[in-house]
This record gives C-alpha cells, sequence and structure tokens, in this order.
C-alpha cells in the first residue's frame, strides 16, 4: 500500500501531515492527489465529478487494498484450512468489525454483508417482513424515499396484503410531520431515509425512531446518503434496521451492509439459502445458522470488503466531522455561487440553509431539461445526474419530471463548483433563455 | 462547444421551442397511449385519430421531457400526420434504421438496418427528421429519439387490435 496522504485510526497524523489544514478541515488538494481518476482531462477540461450521490470516486489506498488483497491473500472464506484461506477470512471478517467501529454497532455479528443496500433492505422485507407482516398491518414510508425503500415493500405488500402510508412533505423538502403520530398508529414498521437523494434534506432521525417506537413499530433507517458524509451511531439513531452502500462511501460496488440489533437478526429467518449460511443440511431439511452467516447465503464479496474497510480507514483519517464541515461549508457556497451566476431561470430544490442538508445540488434551469442540462455540461467535463434520481414521488411532489443533481464528497472543491456554475450559464446561453 | 451543434441542430431547437401538434385529443374518440423512459423519466402521450380509411387524420403529442425527445415527437406528429397506418409504420422503420447505427458502428450484425434498405428508405424521406441523426453520436440519447415513436407504434398496435 502506498502511504496514505491521510492518517488512519491506528495512525494518529503526524504534525506536517498533509491533511493539516487546520484543525477538523480537510486538505482537499491532497485528498485529490489521492484519486487517480480525478487526474484525468476530457475535452481539454480537469474532470469535475459531481456524481458522488450516484457513486463516489476511489483513492488509491482502496484501489491498492485491493489489488494487495488479491495478490496475497485471496480464497473463499469461512472454507479453507491453509494460510491463504485463513488471511482470506481474517480480511473479511476484519472489515465486518470495521463496519461495525464506524457505526457504533454494539456487536459485530450485527453486521450483515449484503451486495447493496437495495438488497439490505429486501433482506429484511423478505425475511423480518414475511415473517412478520399481514393483511391490517401497515408499513410507514415518505415521500421522499428511493425506490430501493418503496419497491421491496410495494412487492411484499402484494404477496401479503398491509397498507403502505406515506409521510408527505412541506414546501421547504422538509418531512411534514404534523401528522406523524396518526400514520405510526398501528404501524409496525417506519422505514425512512436518513437524507434525501434528491433534495439533500438530513432528516431528525433519533426523533422520527423514537416515534416510531412510541407506536410499538420498527425503524429502518436508509443510510445510504448519511454514512459516507456523518458521523453515524446506530445506537444514537435509535435504529432497528439500518442499510447502506459501500460504493457511495470511496469503497467499491458490489457489497452493501445490513445493521440490525442482535434480538431481530437472531428471530428472523434467512433470506437467501445456499451455502455459508446453515448449521446442516439433510434431505429432510436444513438448520439455518446463527446471524450474520445465517443472511450471507454464496461466496460473499470477499476483496469488496477488504475495499470498503480502506474506505473506512481513510474516512477515519479524515475525520467524518471534518467531512460533514467541509461538505456544508460547499454546499453553501454552491448555494451562493449557482444562484449568483446563473441568474432566476435557476431552481434548487431543498432547504435553503446548508446545515440543513447534505451536499445534494437538485437543479432545474428553466427551459432546459436536466437531459440538456448535463448533455452540455459534458462537454465541459462536469459529471452531474439528470434524470428522477429513482424517487418517482419525490419527483411527482416536486412537479418535476427530472432534476438535474449535482453532489458533493471530499475530493470537491470551489473550483469544481465553480466549473458548474460557469457550464451552466453555458447551458442557458447555449438555449437562449 | 464541440460536438454540441452536432447534436442540437437550430430545426432541433426550433422543434423544442414551438411543437407542432401539441394538446390533447378528446379519448374516446381519439386514441391514447402513454410511454415512459423509465432511465429517466421522461413521458409521453401520443393521441391518434384514425379515420374508416386507415389514415391518420389527427395527431396530438402532450408530456415532456428533453429537447431531443420533444423534438422528436414534435417532427413526427408532422410526418405521419395524414398518412395512412402503414405508411407511418414504414417512416417508423426508416426513423429507428437511422438511430441504430450506432449498434452497427460497435459491432452489431447490422441486420435491423440491412432489411430491405431499398423497400423502406427509398419509399418514405425522412425530411426535417434527418436533423436527428447526429443524436447516434450520442447514444444514451437515442432513446430520447425514439421514445415517441415506440410510444406511436404501440398506439397503432392498439389501434389495428381494436379494430379486428
Amino acid at each position: 500500500m502506498t502511504t496514505p496522504a491521510t492518517p488512519t485510526p491506528e495512525s494518529p497524523p503526524a504534525s506536517g501531515s498533509p491533511t493539516a489544514a487546520g484543525p477538523g478541515r480537510l486538505d482537499v488538494a491532497a485528498i485529490r492527489r489521492d484519486f487517480p481518476v480525478l487526474g484525468l482531462r476530457q475535452n481539454g477540461h480537469r474532470l469535475v465529478f459531481l456524481d458522488s450521490a450516484a457513486s463516489s470516486q476511489h483513492p488509491r489506498q482502496v484501489l491498492d487494498a485491493m489489488t494487495s488483497f488479491y495478490e496475497t491473500s485471496y480464497a473463499n472464506v469461512h472454507r479453507g484450512v491453509y494460510q491463504l484461506a485463513e488471511r482470506a477470512t481474517a480480511g473479511y471478517e476484519g472489515a465486518r468489525s470495521k463496519v461495525a467501529r464506524f457505526i457504533g454497532a454494539p456487536s459485530t455479528n450485527e453486521v450483515v454483508f449484503t451486495k447493496n443496500a437495495t438488497e439490505a433492505i429486501n433482506l429484511v422485507a423478505g425475511s423480518w417482513g414475511r415473517a412478520n407482516l399481514g393483511p391490517g398491518d401497515a408499513v410507514v414510508l415518505t415521500l421522499m424515499e428511493h425506490h430501493a425503500n418503496i419497491v421491496p415493500w410495494q412487492m411484499l405488500a402484494a404477496h401479503v396484503g398491509f397498507e403502505i402510508r406515506w409521510v408527505p412533505l412541506t414546501e421547504d423538502g422538509h418531512l411534514d410531520l404534523t401528522d406523524l403520530d396518526r400514520l405510526l398508529d398501528g404501524a409496525k414498521l417506519f422505514a425512512f431515509t436518513a437524507m434525501s437523494n434528491v433534495l439533500g434534506t438530513l432528516n431528525p432521525v433519533a426523533r422520527l425512531t423514537a416515534a416510531a417506537h412510541d407506536k410499538g413499530a420498527l425503524a429502518l433507517v436508509d443510510a445510504c446518503q448519511w454514512v459516507p458524509h456523518l458521523v453515524t451511531d446506530v445506537v444514537a439513531m435509535g435504529a432497528d434496521f439500518v442499510a447502506f452502500s459501500a460504493h457511495k462511501m470511496l469503497g467499491p460496488s458490489g457489497i452493501g451492509v445490513l445493521w440490525a440489533r442482535s434480538e431481530l437478526l437472531e428471530a428472523m429467518p434467512p433470506f437467501l439459502g445456499g451455502g455459508g449460511m446453515i448449521l446442516n443440511v439433510t434431505t429432510e431439511g436444513f438448520t439455518p445458522d446463527a446471524p450474520p452467516g445465517r443472511f450471507e447465503a454464496g461466496t460473499p464479496p470477499i476483496a469488496e470488503a477488504v475495499g470498503l474497510a480502506a474506505a473506512i480507514d481513510y474516512l477515519t483519517g479524515l475525520g467524518m466531522d471534518a467531512v460533514h464541515r467541509h461538505e456544508v461549508e460547499l454546499t453553501g457556497y454552491a448555494l451562493r455561487t449557482l444562484k449568483a451566476e446563473v441568474g432566476d431561470a435557476l431552481t434548487i430544490y431543498g432547504p435553503s440553509e446548508p446545515s440543513e442538508r447534505g451536499g445534494v445540488l437538485s437543479i432545474a434551469l428553466e427551459g432546459v431539461h436536466a437531459h440538456d442540462i448535463s448533455q452540455v455540461l459534458d462537454t465541459q467535463a462536469v459529471c452531474i445526474r439528470p434524470g428522477h434520481h429513482c424517487a418517482k414521488p419525490l419527483m411527482r411532489v416536486l412537479g418535476a419530471p427530472a432534476t438535474a443533481r449535482a453532489s458533493i464528497y471530499v475530493y470537491n472543491d470551489t473550483d469544481d463548483i465553480d466549473a458548474l456554475a460557469a457550464a451552466l450559464v453555458a447551458a442557458r446561453d447555449f438555449f437562449k433563455l | 462547444m464541440s460536438g454540441l451543434e452536432d447534436l442540437y441542430r437550430e430545426i432541433i431547437l426550433d422543434h423544442y421551442r414551438s411543437p407542432r401538434n401539441r394538446g390533447e385529443l378528446e379519448s374516446p374518440p381519439a386514441h391514447r397511449t402513454e410511454g415512459f423512459n423509465p432511465l429517466c423519466g421522461d413521458e409521453v402521450v401520443v393521441y391518434v385519430m384514425v379515420d374508416g380509411e386507415g389514415r391518420i387524420a389527427d395527431i396530438k403529442i402532450n408530456g415532456q421531457g428533453c429537447s431531443i425527445s420533444q423534438s422528436s415527437a414534435s417532427m413526427m406528429s408532422a410526418a405521419v400526420k395524414g398518412k395512412t397506418i402503414d405508411e407511418a409504420r414504414a417512416l417508423t422503420s426508416t426513423f429507428k434504421s437511422m438511430m441504430s447505427i450506432h449498434e452497427q458502428d460497435i459491432g452489431g450484425d447490422g441486420t435491423e438496418a440491412e432489411a430491405d434498405p431499398a423497400d423502406v428508405t427509398a419509399e418514405m424521406k425522412l425530411g426535417d427528421l434527418e436533423a436527428l441523426r447526429g443524436v447516434v453520436k450520442f447514444p444514451v440519447r437515442i432513446k430520447c429519439a425514439t421514445l415517441s415513436w415506440n410510444t406511436l407504434t404501440q398506439a397503432l398496435d392498439e389501434v389495428a387490435a381494436a379494430r379486428s
């Protein structure tokens, strides 16, 4: 592995380290040097990557950790007795411990590796939901959910016949909690996002989980947009289930996490069946293993777990408080700059106060469709995402078929925002508004 | 801006800013079909009024989308209005052949475009629709350009099914 530009928890920062941009602040220039992809040039422009809410880029430390693992430690896990296999298992299980510490999980065994957050939520629906939900029950969702936290519940409801209720939104893109207690009456689960992937709204997670528990419901938190950007403590959140993906937090695609309280996991039936999730199999049937193995059928994403662990080391080295502070500051800069440069033709959805939102800016340019914005921006190497962002119920509330979404992360700086503003001005002018 | 002029030809922007045959037809008697682009959320609604001789007597387009999907729908409506169902299908086939050039370029077998080009292209002139040729250089936008055509095909299939 190359030396991280950023210290890991095991190696506290030496004075004069590249991150020493002041206490609790990110040295973005040093961080950028860790990301090979950011050295790309396109059409003579530096790559301006503003699509991290869809999937983030990878520092050299993550890439090296995975390559090194493949070169020295790869074998299937939990099987072989040879040393290579033991190293593989140690790498995989070490990643589980690292995830547990990163999210404040009371026990490592509460961390289940999945393919991604979508699979994690499907696991809860297919296992806990199938065992506990039936006709007459209710699941409460919000209108700002990603399809990943909508469709699994709709699929299950179609099978077993429970009601889905929706928490509405306020004008400024917050959850409207006026009728929350009534909506939660008789509900068995409240499943909500910690942060909107379209509006950037940061939800009052602990308050929402407490409201669910007051009514006897469990709380599932879709933390896909939270874990990469803020300090995560599943106990302080008061959550029963938490789902997130590695690929939005500098890690590889192909691995995600379901965290759930031990008592819940112990009582839940298996989700997928196969090797690795059983204690015993006979011609008559099978005996499932204990969690987390019970929920990890088949060969898991092994090197991806090692990559996720390296991503956690990298983020921990930066400090999640500093990450969040950087994003609030850059979001504030973006809100001011875009409005000033592009003018009244520009709409930015979501809360206007930067501290109430994460680094996601969904924008509309009057008279120019999000696809066309993105196309023009691409000529200036500005990568944003057009579309409905897998949140069609929310888009209907916004009255926008599509938005152009710019999302920021640890490697973005004011130059990126300036390039975005300039490209939006070019789009506005190209379409002669 | 390099390349953009290939995509956004002036006639495309003209149809985007001033869409032809925009609106709704009462249905019934007209036939209404919705099309979705699940990738981007674009929606198009095609209303067709087919007369007793199988001619598209009137057509209206509604919905929302990008300049490529909207201008393609607008040009399509102008091109097929007054044509028979068979002529509209032939034009659709010609247009979609033009939009599938990319598949040949990247090693597709090209069977679609080579299927009796004389029968189709000789018969149907694309006219203004030629302006959309540049879209094939931007593969992710091909679905934008073909959305309204696929929706029209579905509408004509439904009309034919209702009559048989």
